[in-house]
């Protein structure tokens, strides 16, 4: 009943799609991480109207679902601004924008829970702003926040197969393909679970790492 | 050395100080004790703008903090302060703490900044913990820290935020000791403390708080034999 060999010829494109996937989660997080730290200054500056302008932003990304807002960016960008944009492009570009929304909350979340006895200190010794937040305030934020970023690539990862829903060549498309090609869907759709499963957990592993090294100082 | 005219700081429709003016001397050493809530530390706090005034002025060295043009940087890094909870960073070993800001603001380079840091630790007799973080360290000893980064830095004024209020018993006289080691050294101390033996023994100047005033403004000995007000009275019945 199960036949695994059938999948035998379809074997380097998966190795192809995987490296896509990965290529794809790491361009989206690089996408969230920096815009979504732009975004974070932007909500702890001072300044009423770039603050609402960001909270807004976020309430949008967080309020709809990703799937449309990958169909919006796909679709709608060629009609709006007579550009083709690609599908990868417009993945990227939509998980970016919609993780960014997440990282920024986590991030501010992070930067509020640091010790308001830890700006005092730094103020009370004359250390300007900017310094304070960089040497100081960031790389304790950045250590409360560090689960929940692995969280979120963990989520861009497996989110990542609905961009196989635009045509991206990645794991879940290989499996989607191999599957109208063979009429085998338990194998071709278990070995895209499994990938994603050792991905995941290759990340997980990552995260547990990083948290033991950020932990030195407790 | 510090002069408050007419300081006064509400937080919101809490009236917290009321009207105070006070001169401490360069050099000096003031104890400023009082009941909770009296405005103590409120006070102390504006002497460093951690507190934005609600209105009078505040001068430094002739120097009106409150001015605009002037730049409260420059102001810190010559009126340190010691906090209750010590507010070392936690992201830093015992030296980097100590080394940061004479690094960042005094520009010193790594090495002098190492050097003053090690004599200072000396001081304080934990030159053994330098490459240690803060989270290794008890509360006695992270205060003794937070004094020799502030002295670091050199300043001319000292702010004690209640240091040993958050000490566990057999801690505070480590940290007194080494308070009391830096009186008369010419550094202008301001302390705020519920340490009334202490503060005899070591204050030059008396303030007492009480409902956001400045009820008594006297020597030591004076307060504690011969309290005038009848709150300083009430208030000494009740620590003594």
């Amino acid at each position: 009943m199960l036949n695994f060999t059938i999948l035998q010829d379809y074997l380097p494109t998966l190795w192809q799609a995987v490296i896509l996937t990965l290529e794809f989660t790491l361009l989206s997080t690089i996408v969230g991480f920096l815009w979504g730290i732009i975004l974070t200054l932007i909500k702890i500056s001072k300044v009423k109207p770039l603050v609402l302008l960001a909270q807004f932003y976020t309430s949008i990304f967080r309020g709809t679902p990703l799937l449309v807002q990958l169909m919006l960016i796909y679709y709608a960008t060629p009609q709006l601004l007579n550009y083709q944009i690609t599908a990868l492009q417009a993945g990227v570009l939509t998980f970016g924008l919609n993780s960014a929304a997440y990282i920024s909350e986590s991030i501010r979340g992070g930067i509020l829970s640091v010790d308001k006895g830890q700006w005092e200190a730094a103020m009370s010794l004359g250390v300007p702003r900017y310094r304070l937040l960089c040497d100081i305030v960031f790389p304790q934020a950045f250590k409360n926040t560090l689960p929940s970023l692995v969280n979120e690539s963990i989520a861009l990862l497996k989110d990542s197969s609905m961009v196989s829903i635009i045509g991206v060549a990645d794991t879940m498309r290989w499996a989607s393909l191999v599957q109208a090609k063979t009429f085998r869907a338990f194998e071709a759709f278990i070995v895209a679970a499994i990938v994603y499963y050792i991905l995941v957990m290759a990340l997980t592993a990552l995260g547990r790492y990083l948290e033991r090294r950020v932990r030195v100082s407790d | 050395m510090i002069r408050l005219e007419h300081l006064k700081k509400n937080f919101g429709d809490l009236e917290v100080l009321k009207d105070i003016s006070l001169e401490i001397n360069k050099g000096e050493v003031v104890a400023i004790i009082g009941p909770s809530g009296s405005g103590k530390s409120t006070m102390l706090r504006c002497m460093n703008l951690l507190e934005v005034p609600t209105g009078g002025n505040i001068f430094i060295d002739g120097k009106n903090i409150l001015d605009k043009d002037v730049k409260i940087t420059e102001i810190r890094k010559n009126v340190c302060m010691v906090f209750q909870h010590f507010n070392l960073f936690h992201n830093m070993t015992v030296l980097k703490n100590m080394t940061y800001a004479p690094m960042v603001v005094n520009k010193l380079n790594k090495k002098e900044a190492e050097e003053k840091a090690m004599a200072l630790l000396e001081r304080v007799g934990l030159a053994e913990k330098a490459n240690e973080y803060p989270s290794r360290l008890s509360g006695g000893q992270k205060q003794r820290v937070a004094i020799a980064r502030a002295l670091a830095m050199e300043p001319e004024v000292l702010l004690f935020d209640e240091p040993t209020s958050a000490l566990d018993p057999e801690m505070v006289k480590e940290v007194l000791d080494v308070i009391q080691n830096l009186t008369h050294t010419g550094i202008t101390m301001a302390l705020v403390t519920h340490e009334m033996g202490f503060a005899k023994e070591v204050a030059d100047r008396i303030c007492f708080l009480d409902g956001g005033l400045l009820v008594e403004n006297t020597t030591p000995k004076e307060f504690f034999e011969n309290p005038k007000s009848e709150r300083a009275k009430q208030f000494l019945s009740t620590v003594l």
